[in-house]
């Protein structure tokens, strides 16, 4: 790695300030298990790399049943998922932050990290789109709010502009009878990258779906919110063949590439499959719920 | 630009230690050509293999993906503090017994990650320490013999933490 500067911020302005200086020259450290694999290669050319972990608001993860789920940015993945609360109101965000790497990757990898990192294939996004997240973004020019499904604009970027960063990430508070889920399909068990993965959640009224929000990884240059997959159930029974109809929109919602993971055929195969399975899985978690 | 060296204060392998480093040196880099401590190994330098997992603050870590800097105030167990002067750790002594090793490279990642594991989760299944041990990798000897060693280092611990 080519000498870099290092500055561990204390406070958001501070952290703003910092990377406002060097501009495209400076990028938010967390976990760095993305960033520091990027520098070393020699994918990414910085000059300062500035740390978020010792600013409080990015390290926080507070859940209340009313308000819902604040994650620091900087907050590692096991933190999330390790929490008993969170883990039982937020079941999508669950499976994502639980299988991305390994322990070790999950012990310093932020879900926030995840989402500023902007991969095609970043599994929590699709679950956060998913959970209806929101992005709190701090910058010279003020604060603003980003929902998840706008905040990727293309491969490894995204809508923060020089200066800028990710505080939070706000997921609502669930509703009653409500059923998440995210899935991928990897070649092995652990430890690989999504040839697809899909997050799907869900609010029943017996078996009457009442909100349906589905999300894509690995199928389009950004994470896709497939609002015609979610759209073609809301109101409907949740019976096979209007969670069959939802998968087929799903399908129609991707536009997948054929590369050393897979075929854009094999891709839109898997996109139906594994829709069907995340909304069942959904289904069963939102009457269980 | 200039390399600045940073005076970095840690806890390794429970003595208070002290190093300089360049903020693009990662922890391996540092704790194998700084401080010499050359149990923890380099395999991929990217995140995939776990030959460099230490455990940082309770948490096991590749520490390739890790910069120096950042472990200021941590608290580090690399593979040399596993062993005491009494003798090797039961899961030393299990991975010896089962044959749990042929090159040794990534041993030392496995042991610390098994330590973390068993001190959390005294009697994991099988499936357990499989899922646990993803994030590290063996080239030679497979799985089967490591996850038995785990098993086994846990029935001998049993208790006694």
């Amino acid at each position: 790695m080519r000498p870099i500067e290092y500055v561990a911020a204390k406070t958001v302005q501070e952290a703003v300030k910092s990377l406002a200086e060097k501009g495209d020259a400076a990028r938010p450290l967390a976990g760095g298990t993305d960033i520091i694999v990027q520098l070393r290669g020699g994918r990414r050319q910085l000059d300062r790399l500035v740390d978020m972990k010792a600013i409080p608001e990015l390290n926080e993860l507070t859940y209340n049943a009313s308000s819902g789920l604040r994650i620091g940015a900087a907050v590692p993945c096991y933190r999330v998922y390790g929490d008993a609360a969170v883990a039982s109101a937020y079941p999508g965000l669950i499976d994502a932050a639980s299988l991305i790497g390994g322990i070790q990757i999950q012990g310093r990898g932020s879900i926030g990290g995840n989402l500023c990192n902007a991969a095609p294939s970043g599994d929590t996004i699709p679950a956060l789109i998913a959970h209806s997240a929101v992005a709190e973004i701090a910058g010279p020019g003020g604060n603003r709010e980003v929902p998840v499904e706008d905040f990727c604009t293309a491969p490894g970027r995204t809508v923060l502009q020089s200066g800028e960063i990710l505080v939070a990430i706000r997921v609502p508070a669930p509703a009653a009878h409500f059923g998440a889920c995210y899935i991928r399909f990897i070649p092995r068990n652990e430890m690989d990258i999504a040839v697809v993965g899909v997050g799907a959640s869900m609010v029943l009224d017996g078996n009457k779906v009442t909100a349906c929000r589905i999300a894509l990884a690995s199928v389009a240059p950004i994470p896709v919110y497939a609002t015609a997959a979610g759209a073609a159930l809301v109101g409907k029974e949740a019976t096979e063949e209007n969670i069959n109809a939802a998968s087929e929109a799903a399908q129609a919602a991707a536009t997948p590439i054929s590369d050393m993971r897979g075929t854009a055929e094999y891709r839109t195969h898997l996109i139906g499959v594994l829709t069907r399975r995340a909304l069942q899985s959904a289904i069963q978690r939102a009457k269980e719920a | 630009m200039a390399a600045v060296k940073t005076h970095v204060r840690t806890t390794l392998n429970g003595e208070a230690t002290e190093y300089l480093c360049e903020p693009n040196q990662s922890l391996l880099e540092v704790l194998r050509d700084v401080l010499f401590l050359t149990g923890t190994k380099e395999g991929c330098n990217d995140g995939n293999c776990g030959a460099c997992t230490v455990n940082m603050d309770g948490r096991i870590v590749d520490s390739c993906l890790v910069l120096g800097v950042e472990a200021e105030g941590s608290d580090i167990l690399t593979i040399e503090g596993v062993a005491t002067p009494e003798g090797l750790h039961p899961i030393q002594q299990a991975f010896l017994e089962n044959a749990a090793l042929q090159c040794g490279i990534c041993t030392p990642g496995f042991i610390v990650a098994s330590k973390a594991l068993l001190e959390k989760e005294p009697n994991p299944s099988e499936a357990r320490v499989r899922h646990w041990l993803a994030g590290n990798l063996c080239r030679c000897t497979g799985y089967d013999k490591i996850v038995k060693a785990v098993v086994d280092a846990a029935n001998t611990m049993g208790g006694k933490k």
